[in-house]
């Protein structure tokens, strides 16, 4: 192991459950436990947890806090009510993505989860676009997920009143004496919980959550096939800074009343691209044949000529086939689509299917379908 | 029948002039679950360190080389099938190919099984 890793505060409940420490954004971090493909299969039937603490967890204190943020995020922060999250996006002056993340209004402050690659060049963003704002790095806070069809009837034995949440909405309770901030989300597809405790409480509220049988925990490896069958994308190699939200996919990050007027970075380009489309946009693609397609690999017309690329793939555990997303010229990106790749110079034939390749399962009520 | 080991963490089992091939259970345990296998065809001729086969786990795909040169007798089509074979049975049933050997002497660069379980416990 690379002692130049920072250690996560979970970081020796994991080894003694046998995990595999790999480094990701300067983390040791689990790869896997048991397997990949076992705990991707137990996210899915029941309920995982994912130690997350790597992210960055930012509070923002201010005045006119709300008209702050949104010179920097597309939302619309004024229709976010207390508690609700919303998926947004940090954009440069060209309108390429500095960061995805999510933004929660939560009473006199607004809390931000960020990238854990990004969050140093996010607050340096953030500080210096909006210096009358106090960002605060919340460095001693941990964050775990629970994830999965089973993830609320165990929440709910330790915290009765967790049912009620609604996807993306979200609360400050008491979990075995200890303040959570619980919201229902997640980068699975599935329904469940991310929870916030101070990072010195952490380990007891992992070790109360895998004495239920119905929990595991589960690494890197199988959180990354989990969201790429749920069809999202990956910081840094679904998105970077060279690529915009509506070749992304993700127009609907740019809030109704924000595309009308503007006020943040990269509004011109974004307009454009709403208006008249962006040049290559992501789409999935179902690969032939069972090896899997991965990130670099290319997608070439008939000539063998480049147009467009890979930016991730592998084997589905839940279709038992492999899986990509990649960015296509728009005229390829209609479903049945037939897109040829090439990987390490041999040739793949796949077809663009829609995402998600394996469909959610939020926990939406009432109106917010 | 002699057994012999790499550095690349594959084991080769010898009986007379044919060689069957494989990868340890130690590289099977650092790849993790193998979803992907694909073997040299009958007939190819491989030298000595060539790559002559494809592993691919979930995280990443790997190149299986030649640990001797030779002719290809057999893919392991059962491997093939059922790729998760690397896994459950690394150095039975989760063969990767036989060699028609072409140097015998090639046999005395590889490692004993003693030298490999020293080699990975350094690792």
């Amino acid at each position: 192991m690379s002692d130049s890793q920072i250690r996560l505060p979970l970081d020796a409940w994991h080894r003694d459950r046998g995990a595999r420490m790999v480094p990701f954004a300067g983390y040791s971090m689990p790869v896997q436990y048991e397997g990949i493909i076992a705990e991707h299969r137990w996210t899915r039937e029941s309920a995982g947890l994912f130690d997350v603490s790597h992210m960055g967890q930012i509070l923002a204190f201010g005045r006119d806090l709300e008209t702050a943020l949104e010179r920097v995020l597309p939302a619309d922060l004024g229709v976010l009510k207390d508690g609700r999250l919303r998926y947004s996006l940090l954009l440069n002056a060209e309108g390429g993505i500095i960061d995805d993340l999510m933004v929660t209004r939560r009473g006199d402050h607004f809390y931000l989860v960020v990238n854990a690659g990004t969050r140093e060049r996010d607050l340096q963003h953030l500080n210096r676009k909006l210096p009358g704002v106090a960002f605060d790095h919340m460095k001693e806070q941990a964050l775990l997920a629970l994830q999965g069809p089973k993830a609320g009837r165990v929440l709910s034995r330790i915290v009765a009143d967790v049912e009620k949440l609604s996807f993306m909405s979200g609360g400050m309770f008491t979990l075995s004496g200890v303040p959570a901030w619980i919201s229902r989300s997640g980068y699975t597809g599935e329904d469940g919980f991310e929870i916030s405790v101070p990072a010195r409480e952490v380990e007891a509220i992992a070790e109360l959550l895998v004495a239920h049988d119905e929990v595991k925990p589960i690494g890197l490896g199988a959180r990354d096939s989990l969201r790429l069958e749920a069809g999202l994308p990956l910081y840094g190699h679904d998105l970077d800074e060279a690529t915009t939200p509506v070749a992304a996919g993700l127009a609907f990050a740019i809030s109704k009343r924000r595309r009308e007027e503007g006020g943040f970075p990269g509004f011109e380009r974004i307009r454009r691209e709403l208006d008249e489309g962006s040049i290559v946009t992501r789409v999935g693609l179902a690969v032939e044949g069972r090896q899997p397609v991965r990130e670099g690999a290319l997608v070439v017309d008939e000539e063998g000529s480049e147009i467009g690329k890979v930016t991730s793939g592998g084997f589905s555990p839940s279709l038992e086939f492999p899986i990509a997303m990649a960015y296509v010229p728009v005229a390829m990106a209609g479903p049945g689509t037939d897109v040829r790749l090439i990987q390490r110079g041999k040739i793949f034939t796949s077809r663009v299917v829609p995402m998600p390749f394996v469909p959610h399962r939020y926990h939406r009520t009432g109106a917010a379908q | 029948m002699s057994l012999y080991f790499t550095k690349e963490h594959e084991w080769i089992r010898v009986d007379g002039d044919v060689a069957t091939v494989g990868i340890t259970d130690y590289a099977q345990s650092q790849l993790g679950d193998v979803v992907f296998v694909e073997v040299p065809a009958k007939d190819t001729q491989l030298s000595k360190g060539a790559e002559a086969a494809v592993v691919e786990s979930v995280k990443a795909a790997s190149d299986v080389y030649a640990p001797v040169s030779g002719k290809v007798l057999e893919g392991n089509a059962a491997l093939v099938d059922d790729p998760s074979l690397a896994n459950s049975d690394p150095e039975g049933g989760g063969w990767f190919f036989k060699l028609l050997l072409s140097d015998n002497h090639e046999l005395s660069e590889l490692m004993s099984a003693e030298d490999y379980k020293a080699y990975c416990d350094s690792l």
